[in-house]
């Protein structure tokens, strides 16, 4: 019987594990090892500027324990979305953390650098063509929206990966990929259960979240031509039916139905039985194949922000801090207009946080706040204009009457100078699946070997 | 008597930056059951609650962990320059207060 043992340290390249979980998975003796580094979840900036969302050190510390337990154990090492987004640079980037800890660790390594990072040109040629198809939810795009986007990335599946195991990798390096498919691909590649490998790659994507401490330790899997049994590493940890059912549902819009690359795999008939040692077996997984499709991700620049903050504890405004906010707002842009500034070249806003800024609802009645923070925020085209804007506002945010004619208050700057610049802000753009024949037309791999 | 005094656990997270989904436990059968037959737990009231049209909810019913998942496309793609809940990780507490019926 085929059958492939994976280790999954962590959710995220960068967030660590102690080290007792990360030698329990080693002693497990484990398959593949794999992990992903990214996400959009921390918006669109990342994807935007294609930078890395976690400090290098922290992503060198474990990519160090994966390699170095790779290259121990003679298995493969899989890395997917490198720094965070996955655009080509983030996969050259991860590439010299990785020669760094060959120089310092004296490790010959074959790496494969799986490149996903799509050049608009090509994504607009494919809307052109018909190509690309709008995901539930998704805005509206035109040709323009996709050649503005300062990167777009596909996310990758199994495919690239399996490519690279052929050519005999250590370590693939990948840009851009599904979550599942940078742990999929190597059971799939073994020969295990195609719809059991996908399912628990989706359960050991988050890594312990799936377990019963959801904070510390990596899970692991062994898989086989009919399912798959996972456990947690972390000694003070488990995996229950509950813990692995219900990880189904984390941040996934669908529980029961989950598309990748090619195929939709359907969860509803699911078993999950428990077995000894905080150990969970789980079978019943199928697979539907579909049209092959690649996702999209795009972000584009939107302007430069500067923003500020204003405490307030004035028992008046508590009472109806909106009464005062939209005064304040429309007098600090009547200042603009008699200085010569169009409204249409700046956009503002001002939430009171300790109000409702978090959810922008109604409040219960008869709800005073003890205190509020006004968290201000301009976008224009340039930072200059946007701090210009923010230096208007200063005064009033400072100043402006609780009622008219009454005596100058003075509110809580917490900062000197209160404004920050928070440079350029990027907006996701695509939420789109490539129609493509094969792979190979979105991805490129390279071989150091 | 509200979701809050029946559910164990309620949370709502991201779902790619285009949705967001809402996800509420119940510790058994019995608890499940009155929130899946309650009325106010409907499309309907999830749309009033988010502002978003009822035919774009997602809502699903799952009686093998008596947990019932809601999803809903954003408003505003996630991490605009007013974005207000980078992760939706707080945008669950209003169902808390949905009064069962």
């Amino acid at each position: 019987m085929k059958k492939c043992r994976v280790f999954v340290p962590f959710g995220a390249i960068g967030m660590g594990i102690n080290d007792e979980a990360f030698c329990r998975g080693v002693e497990l003796k484990p398959d593949v090892i794999s992990a992903d580094a990214g996400s959009t979840d921390s918006g669109p900036y990342y994807l935007g500027t294609g930078s890395c969302k976690y400090a290098r050190e922290a992503v060198k510390r474990d990519v160090k324990m994966m390699v170095c337990a790779g290259a121990a154990l003679k298995i493969p090492v899989t890395i997917g979305s490198s720094g965070t987004c996955g655009v080509d640079q983030s996969v050259d980037e991860m590439a010299d953390i990785i020669h760094e800890i060959a120089v310092e660790e004296g490790l010959v390594l074959k790496i494969a650098k799986i490149y996903s990072e799509q050049s608009p040109e090509n994504i607009a040629a494919l809307y052109n063509r018909g190509k690309l198809e709008a995901m539930s939810g998704a805005p509206l795009i035109s040709y323009d929206d996709i050649m503005e986007c300062e990167h777009i990335v596909g996310l990758a599946g199994i495919e690239p990966f399996i490519a690279a195991f052929k050519q005999g990798a250590d370590v693939i390096i990948c840009g851009r990929a599904t979550d599942t498919a940078v742990i999929a691909a190597y059971p799939i590649y073994q020969g295990c259960n195609e719809a059991m490998s996908w399912h628990a790659a989706k359960t050991m994507e988050c890594g312990c979240i799936c377990t019963t401490d959801p904070f510390d330790g990596g899970v692991f899997a062994e898989l086989d031509e009919t399912g798959f049994t996972v456990e947690a590493t972390s000694p003070t940890s488990a995996c229950t039916p509950y813990t692995i059912s219900a990880h189904l549902l984390y941040e996934n819009a669908d529980p029961i139905m989950l598309w990748e690359p090619g195929i939709c795999i359907n969860t509803s008939q699911v078993v999950y039985t428990q077995i000894e040692n905080g150990k969970v077996r789980v079978e019943g997984t199928t697979i539907e194949k579909l049209p092959y499709t690649i996702k999209l991700e795009g972000a584009r620049a939107v302007g430069y922000q500067t923003a500020s903050l204003t405490g307030i504890r004035d028992r008046t405004i508590m009472k109806d801090p909106y009464h005062w906010l939209n005064r304040l707002e429309e007098f600090g842009k009547g200042k603009l207009d008699a200085l010569g500034i169009s409204r249409e070249e700046y956009a503002i806003s001002m939430a009171p946080y300790g109000y409702n800024a978090v959810y922008g609802g109604e409040v219960p009645d008869g709800y005073v706040p003890n205190e509020i923070g006004v968290l201000f925020r301009c976008i224009a085209k340039t930072q200059e204009m946007a701090t210009k804007i923010a230096k208007i506002f200063n005064p009033y945010l400072l100043h402006y009457p609780v009622e008219e004619g009454k005596q100058m208050p003075s509110f809580a700057f917490p900062f000197s100078p209160n404004e920050f610049e928070r440079g350029r802000q990027y907006e996701f753009v695509l939420y789109h699946l490539a129609h493509v024949d094969d792979y190979n037309e979105m991805f490129r791999i390279e071989y150091e070997f | 008597m509200t979701v809050s005094d029946v559910a164990k656990y309620v949370r709502s997270k991201n779902a790619g930056p285009f949705w967001v989904t809402v996800d509420i436990f119940c510790e058994s059968e019995q608890e499940y059951e009155i929130l899946k037959n309650s009325k106010a737990i409907s499309k309907e009231k999830f749309a009033e609650i988010y502002q978003v049209g009822k035919d774009t909810i997602k809502l699903f019913f799952l009686p093998h962990i008596f947990a019932i998942k809601v999803s809903y496309p954003r408003a505003m793609p996630q991490g605009g320059p007013d974005e207000f809940d980078m992760h939706s990780g707080q945008q669950y507490i209003p169902v808390l207060d949905i009064e069962i019926i």
